[in-house]
């Protein structure tokens, strides 16, 4: 899994050029993904101000919205790939543009039901 | 689909596949009309019944759905070029067609399949793709299931594999001898990968996974079969019957993985040991021992023995030094290390261990960590050992396998 990271609203203080740039890298890349068969799955999030933060406040749940803190760095959505190795996971990842605008790629393997007795 | 039709269709898909490629070449276009002359059968069969020569209605289906393709494929140049059209022959196979299963061309078919599936050019995800669909006869929404991936993206895998063996222009035939061992090599990989797929899957007891174990194992069966002058096909089936005969044993009720020395051995299947070691002793004394052949003996030698305490651990710890000596990988020095403790005591084994820790290949492996920690238990280190249980089960990405390691770091307090 690649959980994507950046800063809510970074993309307005692009020029159209760089927008434009980002979003065929983003294209660029989906397609290879899918044509190789590496692709399985992802989604994009909508702005965290959107959102809706449910925490535990003296053992009940309480619901706040947010969170708006647009300095910090969000998770703004994952890619899921099914591929060879964490070598060719991480090269996917350091192909991303979100990389080359400030942003963070975590790489991070998925867990699974299989197991081998010991 | 009832299992009879499933089994006959699954039988049938490289027998027809192989004829109608050797009719007309162009293998990937051949494969897609035999995959959909069985989604055909799979719809029709069961309501329809089974047509009295299943074989020769695939072969017809298929082929007629070649011609279409071809037709459709000629029109569209035709339209584009606007040249008068010329009707395509229509090929229908001949009504004598036979395709027997046992002998002749059809069994060398089954066999070239294999070795095109699995050729050098193509991926590992590709290959076993690719295997599963032309020569097991799965469909892709089957295969996508087994290997929890989208169908699109399986899809995306065989047809990758398809363009990859166009691309490599490699042939419907027979490697040359001097290529033969290595390709075997990669056709006995796919499947194995495709049999522990299925074998460690069965832990999660998701029942819409299609049985990867059985496909394995019945693909071995048929390239043992193929392959008689040969030890390691041999070899592979015997250590697929034999690790697939503990399957009842290795879980629990609860689902969880149950280690080979507290299972219940009387659970195991008796015919499918009996199979594995006859195939092994047989295998054993006819060819020099390849590495297939040296785990199925390991896997007798556990297999054999009717209560854990009567394990020959020395016959083991000689059968891995045999396998270490023929292939330099850290896992069988892993394996050798927990043999030498059982046979020789834990601090025996804990110096087999001790290089792998500082090696890059296995210092971050969560089985390294496993294994050290079941070694320093029984060594009688158990803060060490907490230690180490916790840390493969923070390694590992199998869920069984967590809990298994954490349950262990909790019983030693």
């Amino acid at each position: 899994m690649l959980l994507i990271h950046n800063r809510p609203g970074f993309v307005d203080d692009l020029t159209e050029e760089e927008r434009t740039a980002l979003f065929a890298d983003v294209d660029r890349i989906m397609g290879e993904l899918t044509r190789s068969g590496e692709f399985v799955g992802g989604q994009a999030l909508a702005d965290p101000s959107t959102a809706r933060t449910v925490r535990g406040v003296d053992g009940r749940p309480a619901v706040t919205d947010g969170p708006f803190a647009e300095s910090k760095e969000q998770f703004a959505g994952y890619v899921e790939v099914d591929c060879e190795s964490v070598e060719r996971a991480v090269e996917i990842a350091a192909s991303w543009p979100d990389v080359r605008f400030g942003g963070a790629m975590e790489v991070r393997a998925v867990m699974h039901d299989g197991g081998a007795e010991m | 689909m009832t299992t009879g039709v499933e089994d006959l269709l699954r039988s049938a898909a490289p027998q027809v596949l192989g004829t109608l490629v050797r009719r007309h070449g162009q293998f990937d276009a051949c494969e897609d009309a035999v995959q959909e002359a069985l989604l055909a059968a799979a719809t029709q069969w069961p309501v329809d019944g089974v047509p009295e020569r299943p074989h020769a209605w695939l072969l017809t289906v298929a082929g007629r759905r070649l011609t279409d393709e071809w037709r459709s494929e000629s029109a569209r140049r035709l339209r584009e070029v606007a040249v008068v059209a010329q009707e395509p022959e229509v090929v229908e196979p001949d009504p004598g067609d036979r395709v027997a299963a046992d002998h002749g061309p059809d069994g060398d078919d089954t066999l070239r399949l294999l070795f095109l599936c699995c050729h050098p050019a193509l991926t590992g995800p590709s290959q076993v793709a690719l295997t599963l669909r032309a020569v097991g006869g799965l469909t892709t929404a089957e295969i996508a299931a087994a290997f929890l991936v989208p169908e699109a993206t399986m899809a995306q895998r065989i047809s990758r594999g398809k363009q990859r063996i166009r691309s490599a222009g490699a042939r419907f035939t027979m490697p040359p001898p001097d290529e033969r061992p290595a390709r075997l090599a990669a056709v006995l990989q796919v499947l194995y990968l495709v049999f522990n797929e299925g074998y460690t899957a069965s832990a999660g007891a998701d029942l819409q996974r299609t049985d990867l174990t059985a496909e394995a194992i019945r693909l071995a069966r048929e390239l043992h079969r193929l392959t008689p002058d040969e030890g390691e096909p041999a070899g592979l089936l015997a250590l697929m019957l034999l690790t697939d005969a503990r399957r009842a044993a290795r879980t629990g009720p609860d689902g969880a993985l149950v280690p080979l020395g507290e299972q219940d051995r009387t659970r195991w299947d008796r015919a499918m040991i009996d199979e594995g070691v006859a195939l092994v002793t047989d295998g054993l004394a006819r060819w020099p021992a390849g590495p297939y052949l040296i785990q199925a003996a390991i896997a007798a030698v556990h297999d054999e023995a009717a209560r854990a305490e009567d394990t020959d651990w020395r016959q083991i710890v000689a059968l891995y030094r045999l396998l270490g000596r023929i292939e330099d990988n850290p896992m069988v020095t892993l394996n050798r290390a927990v043999a030498v403790a059982m046979a020789e005591g834990a601090q025996a084994g804990l110096e087999v261990l001790e290089p792998l820790r500082s090696d890059d290949r296995t210092a971050d492996h969560h089985r390294l960590h496993a294994v050290h920690a079941h070694l320093l238990e029984m060594a009688g280190e158990r803060d060490e050992a907490r230690a180490a249980y916790r840390r493969a089960a923070r390694l590992t990405t199998s869920l069984p396998e967590r809990r298994h390691l954490e349950s262990r770091a909790a019983a030693l307090g």
